[in-house]
């Protein structure tokens, strides 16, 4: 892990090669990522030194106070931070608007995340594996839960991903955008083979997710390359000026911003890069699986929107009809194809293929409020999709966590509550008014709509309309069939998952009714362009 | 004719005693309300309650009354503004009164007739366990009723109408037991329903045209539209008119609207809702009088004369007591709507019909509760006769309205019936000899069927002696209690004199609402008219006594018997008519729709939902779980994007 955090010190100590812009680097913009990074390599420490016992009670603290930390010095910052936003470490970093509002939300997804991972409640140990040997529930198992509580690797590894994150949307160059990508994809690859149940599954995961990142990555690399050498240089405001006038070869220029925008889709889970989506969002333990859907879409959305706005703006009448064919394919990939899953994990894979979908409509309209309106996406999205794997960790039954859905029949009867949220989450994941799934779709539509996609939109919501489909099906499972004789338990949750739960419901709710103000700050500003 | 028009802009504001017009509305719909909330507590004193709010909001009209008439003529059309109902966008709708002569006119009509009837039905319901809840549904009646003809625009109207029209459909059903009660009550409700979506439409046209639904606005700016608004809106309304009142070709849910309590008959069905397309058409007056109108008016005279003609007619063959003098009431309702639509000429003989018809019909109706009241529930007349002796009381009382109805001189009907004729006639030319000699044979064939009635009821032998009623007990006919006579007795009062008073006065005091009086001389003088009238009456009436009063009668309906009379007793086919014109056809509609939905829209939808199921149960099986095969859709999918850029790049 250290390792990989001095190659990202390294990589922003060597960014500057080109012309060195001779500034102070304020440091009181990057207190955020600063706090989250030297967490995490504390983080490694306390998993060295600290003996077994404390490791859980440390890291959980540790963990919760470097959010919570980076959230108060983002607040403090975020009041008297300039407007149109500033450089930061020699210039790699962009801190504006968009990037603020993508920390918060990062940090704020983030903690509900840490939550559902830190639970001990649900699963006696934790979802995670502690040594691969020992198979779940017998002798050696309970015998190392009793020693150790939980194997807390996890906890460096989120911090890691989560400073990966927020490096990424604020990059300002490609190659400090691909390093954050790596920062923020390797921890994601080992959490996804930590399960402690099902750990075949899970380790398959791991190294699909693994080979198709790396090959991704490849692509991300490659598309770099040739768009330096189309403008001579990494950064995006340089491509940006390149691409508006020059009379260099456009070969360059297309072939790698195709190369580029594929790497960032495939970390998006845009259809049809999401090969992996299913697959690995049913292998992963589930609290990771949560913290992959939510923060990572943020993140990777957070990336394609400023490539798109800041280095392709010149040239968005060239890409944006392929991006177009991207987003239907997408949309309709996510719905349809979620219509005959049988597991509720990957039945929420493909619905985040179409969310996908539907945030790609939004990040195409290249306009104030097309990026405003897939911020606010973002965040609704996040906290639903949060609560969402937090209640799906809560159905079991003997041999973990029931999510085929024949399992879900007639849950209702056993748990109202519980048949209940879940009922909310799905309708907010269908876009029913009142929940914020429906402000979102609705502030996305509206602004492809006034940029002149009226047939995307369309699309779009015959897509949604499909979708709804899945999501009402589980709705009638739990509440008009018969439960199964046999079937899952519903595990009532320590707090640390009802606060989660909590968390996630009561925002989901409250951007349905009140959104106005995460819609203001959404908008309060654009990228910047340095 | 302008002079109405401009009415609309005289309105004055309601002060004084005017001011708590609105008790009158609440007064009744408060006894509704503690009725129907207190439920069987309120048994022992829910009809006293009921019957009280009824006579305390007919003496609140009295006083209104008189203080209207202190006002001088043309200050006399005031409107009390209650609330802001419903204010959406243009659309303003205002829940306000208008209290003028026309609907002071009827307030009297409806708290009278309906204090009378409260009162009758104290004692005609005694038996009823559920008397209370009758008593609800007679006071939400009234209540609706009044707001029908208080409000102050078409919407407010609305809303009493549809009041008047649930009041009507739970009464009918009041008999919940049986069928045909049931059937009675939906087929009402049916009827009507085609009838409000001609008014309703009107209502849309006019807010559409005019903007507005308020009697002022509306009244004011009618003359300004084009004559296929008018002309539209006239028969729409109509049509509305039609579906209440009970006219051609609606007509045929009012005879069995009988299976309802008398008292419900009586009130509802005879002397008070069914006349609300009378007032909807009188009080839509100036879009009537318009000349553009003149084709809506033609329409609404041929309805009103097929209708009297078909009531008379198939009143002639009916041998149910209170069947007969349904179709009387229709094709009275067809007198009073061939006056209105003489227009200027005939709008106050309309609205004096309706009024001294209110009175005798009112009374009929409660004499003939009181016959059936007496002898177990009885209504076919060959099975009763020879009454008279028995019930003496009721037997002079409605041989009053009897003699009222038929026009014998100098009683009610004389002078409101043949004001009628004569105006018909005034009509002049072709028209006034045809819509003036339907109207006048249906004088003839009036004096027939209720002299046959009164033979068969009150006179001849009494059939009854040697049988039993349905239920096996044996006919014990007797006179009714107080509660029943009285309104009896005070409506016979009203059916003598009403007529001579009103005539007098009524076209001078309803002169700010419907325009003054439009005197016209036709080619038969007036005294003409009344002459033939009371010789044309004479000659029916002598016909019955002819055929039904020296002969003795069948306790059972003949079965062999001549076309007419077997077209009679089938309502004309009406039923048929409107099985063959609207139901059937309705039901192959509903048929094939239904299989539309079942093959069209059920299959497309299930189809689309098949063709996604399988499609994507087919792409499944592109997530074959190798990371090869992912990795290949990703390079298909990277060759794609970027061959798509460069191609739009370069082609």
């Amino acid at each position: 892990m250290s390792v990989m955090s001095s190659v990202l010190l390294l990589a922003q100590e060597q960014a500057p090669a080109a012309p060195v812009r001779a500034e102070a680097p304020p440091v009181t913009a990057i207190w955020p990522i600063l706090i989250v990074l030297g967490a995490a390599c504390l983080s490694v420490l306390f998993e060295a030194l600290l003996p077994k016992d404390l490791r859980w009670s440390f890291q959980v603290a540790l963990t919760l106070l470097t959010i919570a930390a980076a959230g108060v010095k983002l607040i403090t910052y975020v009041s008297d931070a300039p407007a149109a936003g500033e450089t930061a470490m020699f210039g790699t970093l962009a801190v504006d608007r968009p990037a603020l509002f993508l920390w918060g939300t990062l940090l704020a997804l983030s903690l509900g995340a840490v939550l559902l991972i830190a639970d001990r409640s649900v699963e006696p140990g934790g979802s995670f594996v502690a040594t691969a040997a020992i198979r779940p529930g017998t002798v050696q198992d309970r015998a190392q839960v009793a020693s150790t509580g939980m194997q807390t690797e996890v906890f460096p590894l989120t911090l890691f991903a989560l400073g990966g994150m927020m490096t990424f949307c604020a990059a300002n160059d490609l190659l400090t955008m691909f390093v954050a990508l790596e920062v923020l994809s390797l921890p994601l690859y080992l959490m996804c083979g930590l399960a402690r149940r099902r750990r075949l599954l899970s380790q398959e995961a791991a190294v699909k997710y693994f080979l198709l990142g790396a090959f991704a990555s490849a692509f991300f690399l490659y598309g770099v390359a040739l768009l330096y050498g189309y403008a001579g240089s990494v950064r995006l405001a340089d491509i940006a000026e390149a691409a508006a006038g020059s009379d260099r070869s456009d070969t360059l220029l297309f072939a790698g911003m195709g190369l580029l925008v594929v790497g960032l889709l495939f970390k998006a889970a845009v259809g049809p890069f999401h090969t992996w989506t299913p697959d690995v969002y049913q292998g992963a333990p589930t609290p990771v699986t949560a913290f992959m859907a939510a923060c990572t879409k943020v993140a990777a959305f957070g990336g394609i929107l400023r490539v798109l706005q800041v280095a392709l703006e010149s040239t968005q009448w060239e890409w944006r009809g392929v991006l177009w064919g991207v987003a239907i394919v997408s949309m309709v990939i996510g719905a349809v194809l979620g219509l005959t899953q049988t597991d509720v994990k990957r039945m929420i894979a493909y619905s985040s293929v179409a969310h996908a979908g539907f945030l790609l409509i939004g990040s195409i309209a290249v306009t104030d409020k097309g990026l405003s309106s897939t911020l606010f996406y973002l965040l609704t999205y996040g906290f639903t999709t949060i609560a969402t794997f937090g209640v799906i960790s809560l159905v079991r039954d003997s041999s973990g966590e029931a999510t085929h859905l024949s399992q879900w029949a007639g849950l209702a009867k056993r748990s109202p509550l519980l048949a209940g949220v879940f009922t909310f989450l799905l309708l907010a994941l269908a876009g029913i008014p009142l929940t914020s799934g429906f402000v979102g779709k609705f502030v996305v539509f509206e602004a492809a709509l006034s940029d002149g996609m009226g047939p995307l939109v369309v699309v779009a919501l015959v897509a949604s309309a499909v979708a709804a489909f899945f999501y009402l099906r589980v709705i009638v499972l739990m509440y008009f069939s018969e439960p199964a004789a046999d079937g899952p338990t519903v595990t009532v949750p320590g707090a640390f998952t009802t606060a989660a739960i909590t968390l996630g419901v009561i925002i989901t709710l409250l951007l349905g009714i009140a959104p106005a103000f995460a819609l203001d700050w959404a908008s309060s500003g654009v990228f910047a362009i340095r | 004719m302008t002079g109405t028009i401009n009415l609309a802009a005289e309105v004055q504001q309601a002060s004084g005693v005017a001011n708590l017009a609105w008790l009158l509305l609440v007064l009744p719909a408060f006894g509704a309300a503690v009725l129907l909330i207190a439920g069987r507590r309120a048994d022992k004193w829910g009809h006293l309650l009921g019957s009280a709010t009824v006579i305390g909001a007919f003496a609140y009209a009295v006083l209104l009354f008189f203080d209207t008439t202190s006002l001088a003529a043309d200050d006399r059309t005031r409107e009390a503004h209650l609330f802001d109902w419903i204010s959406i966008h243009s659309l303003n709708v205002e829940f306000g009164l208008r209290l003028d002569p026309l609907s002071l006119t009827f307030v009297l009509l409806i708290t009278g007739v309906g204090s009378l009837i409260h009162i009758y039905s104290i004692g005609y319901m005694s038996d009823d366990r559920d008397r209370r809840r009758f008593f609800a549904y007679l006071n939400l009646f009234v209540s609706a009723m009044l707001l029908l003809v208080l409000g102050n625009g078409f919407v407010t109207l609305y809303f009493g109408w549809e009041g008047v029209g649930l009041a009507s459909y739970l009464l009918i059903g009041w008999y919940q037991g049986k069928d045909f009660a049931a059937t009675a009550a939906k087929k009402a409700f049916l009827m009507n329903r085609v009838g409000d979506v001609g008014l309703a439409l009107a209502i849309f046209l006019m807010f559409k045209n005019m903007g507005s639904t308020q009697y002022s606005v509306v009244f004011d700016k009618i003359g300004e539209q084009s004559t296929g608004v008018i002309v539209a809106i006239g028969i729409l309304l109509l049509l509305g008119a039609c579906g209440k009142s009970g006219q051609f070709p609606l007509q045929a849910w009012l005879p069995d609207a009988m299976a309802g309590p008398t008292p419900v008959s009586a009130l509802i069905h005879a002397a008070t809702m069914v006349t609300a397309g009378v007032y909807l058409i009188a009080r839509s007056n100036p879009l009537y009088s318009l000349p553009q109108a003149e084709d809506a008016r033609l329409v609404v005279m041929i309805v009103g004369a097929v209708t009297l003609l078909i009531g008379c007619v198939i009143g002639c063959a009916y041998d149910d007591f209170k069947k007969v003098l349904a179709y009387s009431t229709v094709s009275q309702i067809g007198y009073m709507i061939l006056a209105v639509g003489l227009g200027p000429a005939g709008y106050a003989f309309g609205i004096l019909h309706l009024l001294t018809h209110g009175f005798f019909k009112a009374g009929l109706f409660l004499g003939a509760g009181s016959v059936m009241h007496g002898m177990n529930d009885e209504g076919d007349i060959r099975r009763l006769g020879g009454l008279a002796k028995k019930m003496p009381i009721t037997f002079i009382t409605w041989t009053l309205g009897y003699l009222a109805l038929i026009g014998f001189p100098f009683l009610s009907g004389y002078f409101s019936k043949d004001a009628i004729i004569a105006a018909a006639f005034s009509e002049g030319g072709s028209r006034g000899w045809i819509f003036g000699g339907i109207a006048l044979l249906g004088a003839g064939l009036t004096a027939f069927y209720m002299t046959r009635l009164l033979i068969l009821v009150f006179l001849g032998k009494p059939r009854w002696e040697n049988l039993k009623s349905e239920d096996g007990r044996a006919y014990h006919p007797h006179e009714s209690g107080w509660t029943m006579t009285l309104p009896m007795i005070v409506l016979a009062v009203g059916s003598v004199g009403a007529g001579a008073i009103l005539s007098g006065v009524l076209p001078e005091w309803l002169a700010p609402t419907l325009g003054e009086l439009v005197e016209e001389h036709g080619p038969l003088s007036h005294t003409v008219i009344a002459i033939l009238t009371v010789a044309i009456s004479a000659i029916g009436a002598g016909i019955a006594f002819a055929l039904f009063g020296r002969r003795e009668q069948p306790v059972t309906r003949p079965q062999r018997v001549s076309f007419p009379v077997r077209a009679a007793r089938a309502d004309l086919y009406g039923n048929h008519l409107n099985e063959a014109l609207f139901a059937r056809p309705g039901v192959w509609l509903t048929r094939f729709l239904v299989f539309v939905d079942n093959r069209g829209v059920d299959g497309l939808v299930n189809g689309i939902a098949a063709g996604l199921g399988g499609s994507s149960g087919r792409l499944r099986r592109l997530q074959t779980g190798f990371v090869r095969s992912y990795a290949l859709s990703m390079l298909g999918g990277s060759i794609l994007v970027i061959a798509a850029l460069l191609m739009v790049r370069f082609a």
